[in-house]
């Protein structure tokens, strides 16, 4: 990793409020390029809202936000794209009557490259290769499972060949064996050159891809390190446990319970 | 594009539309086939909206209308030629198509169908306010007009042949859109627009220029169309009957696709000529249009070319 480089993305003191709820509080960090930055907090943490001021869905009222060394504070989704900034949507959002293959060659077509149709539809195959989409390449989206249709936001977003991938909660609602499929394509993209910020709630999949975790909670940062010192933090074992006491207790307590049952 | 089939299928389409009416020099037939030519064009043109685009514009007539008034108007008080009118009515209505989409369209769903609407009444009370063009009484124009036509008889064909070339020009028009990156855009926007934007498609941009592209044949066709009537006046020209005759016609042939469009639309017109022949169902033109409109929106969501592409799906490959 260059942990010397310059950031692929900067984030700069940055605020967003929706009326009396302070949805994300004077945030800062970094992501290196190359790097896979894992973003955890509560539900309501503001994880998805940074997303959207990331991507330009909403503009932030105080903060700049700085990608490759352009400001998009408050440039608009698509300028966004543009620069080679792809995301997925926690809810997913299927272009419903066009057929998977054309899902990704709108997102190859408009994305960093902004390539001319046929070879759109070249890279738009690939993707769908990468994401294991390839026997249902002809199939409308709105005929995919909930499995399929989370592929599907993947392999549009990769199509778009992004330097920086956004990433939310593209493991929930997944069974185990799709969710381990899922986290060796996550790897084989970031093999790729491609560097990724991913929300998730599946702890484990989260500890284990991620180089670096922020931690949010009530839109402010709580914590950031490495997987391990995070998973350690007193502070965060409370926001997501309560009372850290209590969470060192039901540790106990869990081993107790399986010892009972040897 | 000459290599598809479809390509060859809309030439034969024009050329049927150009022998049939020749054939023993049959002038009823000539006009009645005028009118479907209008309708396709109008239809075709919706369609770049409406079913690529998906937002629903009642105001297609705007196009139609003020095409024809600024072709009438350049003919009747700059003595211009038919051709360059034609021309100037056409670049002028998509330039201000696209100056007041970039405005309307930051509407989305019922509220940019009411805008357009609002549009409507905008433009025709303007029109009858406005001394230059008439105001209310509208324009004549003298009969000498189609001398250098050749004289009325003459003209007549002169102007249905140039009311085939636009509708030839609008379903080449609909099926390059469809076809093209610009075209892919556009869809995009149409399945869900929030989710394009992401992915990069320039939404604010597209919209408003598949709005112009969509304004500057209906306004050649509504010139040509109030220069063969040599009269224009805002009642007729931006009467809101055919706004909602094209919008039935869309969703009769199946929205979002050319042949579909176009085949309803011609469809439409021998219904629609039908009724107003007969005696028993005259006046009940609109109202069998509205019942037509109700029953396809409930049984038959995505129309003709729906039913043909189920029913045949071999024809999706060739019928775009």
């Amino acid at each position: 990793m260059t942990e010397n480089a310059a950031p692929i993305l900067e984030l700069d003191h940055v605020s967003k409020r929706f009326g009396g709820l302070q949805a994300v509080q004077d945030l800062s960090f970094v992501i290196h390029p190359g790097e896979i930055l894992g973003l955890i907090g509560p539900n309501g943490a503001g994880k998805s809202t940074l997303f959207n001021l990331i991507n330009g869905v909403f503009t932030p009222e105080t903060g700049r936000i700085v990608f490759n060394g352009i400001d998009i504070t408050g440039q608009a989704p698509y300028l966004v794209a543009r620069h080679g900034l792809a995301r997925t949507h926690q809810i997913v959002q299927p272009l419903t009557n066009m057929t998977v293959l054309e899902n990704c060659t709108v997102g190859a077509c408009f994305g960093r490259e902004n390539l001319p149709l046929n070879r759109a539809r070249d890279v738009a195959r690939e993707a769908v290769r990468v994401t294991g989409l390839d026997d249902r390449t002809d199939m409308l989206a709105l005929h995919l499972t909930i499995a399929g249709k989370k592929r599907l936001e993947l392999a549009r977003a990769l199509a778009a060949q992004p330097k920086l991938l956004l990433l939310d909660e593209v493991l929930a609602g997944l069974n185990p064996t799709e969710v381990e499929h899922m986290i060796g394509v996550i790897r084989r993209i970031r093999e790729s050159g491609v560097t990724i910020l991913i929300i998730e709630h599946l702890m484990q999949a989260i500890m284990s891809l991620s180089d670096r975790i922020v931690v949010l909670n009530y839109g402010e940062k709580l914590a950031e390190g490495l997987p391990a010192e995070v998973a350690r933090d007193p502070q965060v074992i409370e926001a997501y446990l309560g009372d850290p006491k209590l969470a060192a207790q039901l540790q106990g307590d869990t081993v107790q319970a399986r010892m009972s049952h040897v | 594009m000459l290599r598809r089939p479809f390509f060859w299928i809309i030439a034969a389409a024009i050329a049927a539309f150009v022998v049939a009416p020749l054939i023993g020099n049959n002038v009823g037939l000539r006009e009645s086939l005028a009118l479907a030519a209008v309708y396709i064009t109008l239809a075709s043109n919706l369609n770049i909206m409406l079913g690529y685009t998906g937002y629903i514009n009642f105001g297609s007539i705007v196009f139609f209308g003020l095409g024809g008034y600024i072709c009438v108007w350049l003919i009747y008080a700059h003595d211009w030629p038919l051709a360059l009118s034609l021309l100037a009515a056409g670049a002028g209505v998509s330039v201000l198509s696209f100056i007041f989409g970039i405005g309307i369209l930051r509407l989305r769903g019922p509220f940019f169908a009411l805008s357009t609407i609002g549009i409507v009444e905008g433009v025709q009370a303007f029109t009858e306010n406005f001394t230059p063009w008439g105001g209310s009484s509208g324009i004549y124009i003298s009969p000498q007009v189609f001398l250098p036509l050749g004289g009325s008889a003459r003209a007549l064909w002169v102007i249905y042949f140039c009311f085939v070339a636009v509708m030839g020009a609008s379903l080449y028009l609909s099926y390059a859109i469809k076809t093209s990156k610009f075209g892919l855009g556009l869809l995009a926007i149409g399945q869900n627009e929030d989710a394009a934007a992401i992915l990069g498609v320039p939404t604010p941009r597209y919209k408003a220029l598949a709005y112009s592209a969509s304004a500057f044949l209906p306004a050649i066709a509504g010139g040509l169309y109030f220069f063969k009537g040599a009269f224009i006046q805002p009642s007729d020209a931006f009467d809101l009957t055919l706004s909602t005759e094209a919008i039935v016609i869309c969703m009769l042939g199946g929205q979002g696709t050319v042949t579909g469009v176009a085949l309803g639309a011609y469809l439409y017109e021998e219904l629609r000529g039908y009724l107003l022949t007969s005696s028993t169902f005259s006046n009940f033109q609109l109202t069998i249009a509205g019942v037509l409109l109700l029953l396809i929106v409930l049984f038959f969501p995505s129309g003709l070319m729906g039913w043909i592409y189920s029913r045949f799906p071999r024809t999706k490959e060739v019928l775009e």
